[in-house]
């Protein structure tokens, strides 16, 4: 044994795959710790649709239920004709007025109210902020603001003055980089929104 | 020799031959490392810096004893530290108070390096291990933070959490999987807790031994530039340099005995100190519903926080907070100056690392405000000109007329 010849070809092939076979085995080890940090199945579930009653809201313009859904604030709120009529006319100074980014709205809402077809006045949106995840001041009156002599109702955000319109729809000029999220909802009756689940037939 | 003598030398001759490189050791670290004679003031800041690391630790060790890492219980427990735990109040102050205090330090050890070049040839090593320690630093001061669960830890978890998000593609998830929940919950508590009293100590010790390892290697730098190691005696060891124990233990005791005494006054009798150790709007319980009206960063995050808030662009303005930290490791490489002590540097160099100092304070302040358009305007020119202080150093650190810099270090006495 002792004289044998040292096979250095062989020891250098046998160390590289015996650390090759180390490194998959200590990456699939990995995998429980990495998956571990994922939101667990009671996080899952506590993240289910939730049902709004806007019965109230139907009649008051201007007034906002606020509801929570996996956490974030929803906002339910209607919006006047006039409101409704001022929209296409910001487009020219908003970053997104066609809300092409699908991430941000769902394809059923791609529209200048950002809602379900045939319900407009009524907007659904996640009231966070898409820079850095604050909740926006909301300003529905149509009146010159210290941040905007020209304002046509909207949100503001109090942390880095991101300004959004009644359409969640986000200005340029501002940090936020886009729209305000329109989440998954439908209509269960014409007094009842299901937030976190899309209409049927709808992606 | 008497018997207590031979009781310990045995003693020590067992140990020595059980562990025979200990002695040597403790010789290259403390007896026998040789720093140079003429530390001034600014070289207090290393040894503070060990110095709150251990209260950190200590403390720390204590508050976990009381402290309830639930979203539940979180904000209760800490104040229930503060009212009914005896001591908790001091101990829990020493903590907050120790996380600025900590900062404070390693900002002045770091204005040292630079203004003295401490960081140069042969001591990149030295400087690239304590930015990593510098880095991890702030990731545990972010975790600590939002352990109190108040209104300010809450969303600042939210607004630097979310930074992530701007990473292209993977963001949205990527955030979900470091919060562990669809929003900054319990389960994100809970995992900040677990980094911030265990994983990142760890590694900021390890780094520790690491810098002061790569440190004692090369020996020390000095307020003049000057190579001790150049001119040594018969017996090897430098001219310049006096042994590290029992010189500057001593000397350093004195300066940690007159920062404790500051810290104590803190600690006594401006423990929050004003809302900058420890924001009023983190007295509020976390309210996921509500957003503070302002959301600021603890004070020594600020200057990166302005330069976030200078880009109008998420990614950008993400990609700029960041680059602003990992920009100060290529410090070693930007500068090419022949001399290492701003002493010896030409007028064009201490002017423009004055007013890098000023402009890095003058940052600090403008990520602590509302951002008006005034101040929004010159946060974007201070951040220009913090990057271009760097991209541009390889340039104006190799212009002007240097001084000589002499072979021994001078006698001012």
């Amino acid at each position: 044994m002792a004289n044998h010849e040292v096979n250095t070809g062989r020891r250098r092939f046998l160390t590289a795959t015996t650390a090759a076979v180390g490194a998959i085995g200590a990456g699939f080890a990995a995998v429980p710790f990495v998956t571990s940090f994922k939101p667990s199945a009671r996080a899952q579930t506590a993240g289910a649709p939730v049902s709004v009653n806007i019965a109230k809201i139907d009649n008051e313009p201007g007034m906002r239920i606020i509801q929570q859904w996996r956490g974030k604030p929803v906002w339910v709120f209607k919006r006047t004709p006039e409101q409704l009529a001022a929209l296409p006319s910001l487009d020219g100074s908003l970053r997104d007025p066609k809300s092409d980014n699908a991430d941000q709205t769902p394809a059923f809402a791609k529209n200048e109210a950002r809602t379900i077809k045939g319900k407009e006045n009524i907007a659904v949106i996640v009231g966070i902020c898409t820079h850095l995840g604050c909740s926006p001041t909301f300003v529905p009156e149509m009146l010159p603001q210290p941040f905007d002599a020209e304002w046509k109702g909207g949100f503001y955000c109090p942390c880095h003055q991101s300004r959004f319109d009644l359409a969640g729809r986000v200005y340029q000029g501002v940090p936020a980089p886009s729209n305000l999220e329109v989440p998954p909802y439908h209509f269960a009756d014409d007094n009842t929104v299901v937030i976190g689940v899309a209409p049927e037939g709808a992606a | 020799m008497n018997a207590i003598e031979r009781v310990v030398n045995n003693a020590t001759d067992w140990f020595n031959q059980r562990a025979p490189g200990f002695l040597p050791f403790y010789r290259k670290h403390m007896t026998e490392y040789y720093a140079p004679k003429n530390f001034n003031f600014l070289y207090y800041f290393g040894v503070l810096a060990m110095v709150v690391l251990v209260n950190q630790i200590v403390t720390g060790i204590f508050l976990t004893m009381h402290y309830k890492p639930s979203a539940m219980e979180a904000f209760a427990s800490v104040e229930y530290i503060m009212r009914d735990v005896a001591g908790g109040w001091i101990i829990r102050y020493m903590h907050s108070t120790g996380a600025s205090l900590f900062f404070v330090v390693v900002y002045l050890h770091m204005f040292r390096g630079l203004i003295y070049g401490s960081y140069q040839k042969p001591r990149e090593l030295v400087w690239v291990l304590g930015m990593l320690i510098f880095l991890v630093l702030m990731a545990e001061a972010f975790l600590g933070y939002v352990l109190p669960w108040g209104q300010m830890s809450y969303w600042g978890a939210q607004v630097i959490i979310n930074l992530f998000g701007a990473v292209p593609v993977i963001g949205p998830e990527l955030t979900e999987w470091i919060r562990g929940d669809y929003l900054v919950s319990d389960a994100t508590l809970n995992r900040f807790f677990a980094l911030h009293v265990i994983a990142l100590p760890l590694v900021i010790l390890l780094l520790v031994v690491l810098h002061l390892g790569a440190l004692h290697e090369v020996g020390s730098n000095n307020p003049e530039g000057i190579d001790i190691k150049k001119v040594k005696d018969e017996k090897g060891k430098p001219l310049d340099g006096i042994p590290f124990h029992p010189y500057y233990t001593v000397h350093d005791l004195f300066g940690i005995g007159f920062f404790l005494t500051v810290a104590a006054f803190i600690l006594f009798f401006v423990p929050t100190f004003g809302g900058l150790f420890l924001e009023y709007d983190n007295f509020i319980p976390a309210d996921p519903m509500v957003t503070p009206a302002h959301i600021k960063p603890v004070w020594y995050f600020t200057p990166f926080y302005a330069m976030l808030r200078a880009v109008p662009d998420k990614l950008f303005g993400v990609l700029t907070m960041g680059g602003a930290v990992i920009i100060l490791f290529g410090l070693p490489w930007f500068d090419r100056c022949k001399v290492k002590s701003i002493r010896y540097r030409p007028m064009l160099h201490k002017v423009l690392i004055a007013l890098f100092a000023v402009a890095f304070v003058v940052l600090a302040y403008l990520g602590m405000q509302a951002g008006s358009p005034v101040q929004t305007l010159t946060a974007r020119i201070l951040t220009v000109f913090y990057f271009a202080f760097f991209l541009t150093m390889p340039i104006w650190s190799a212009m002007g007329q240097t001084k000589d810099v002499p072979a021994r270090i001078p006698d001012h006495d």
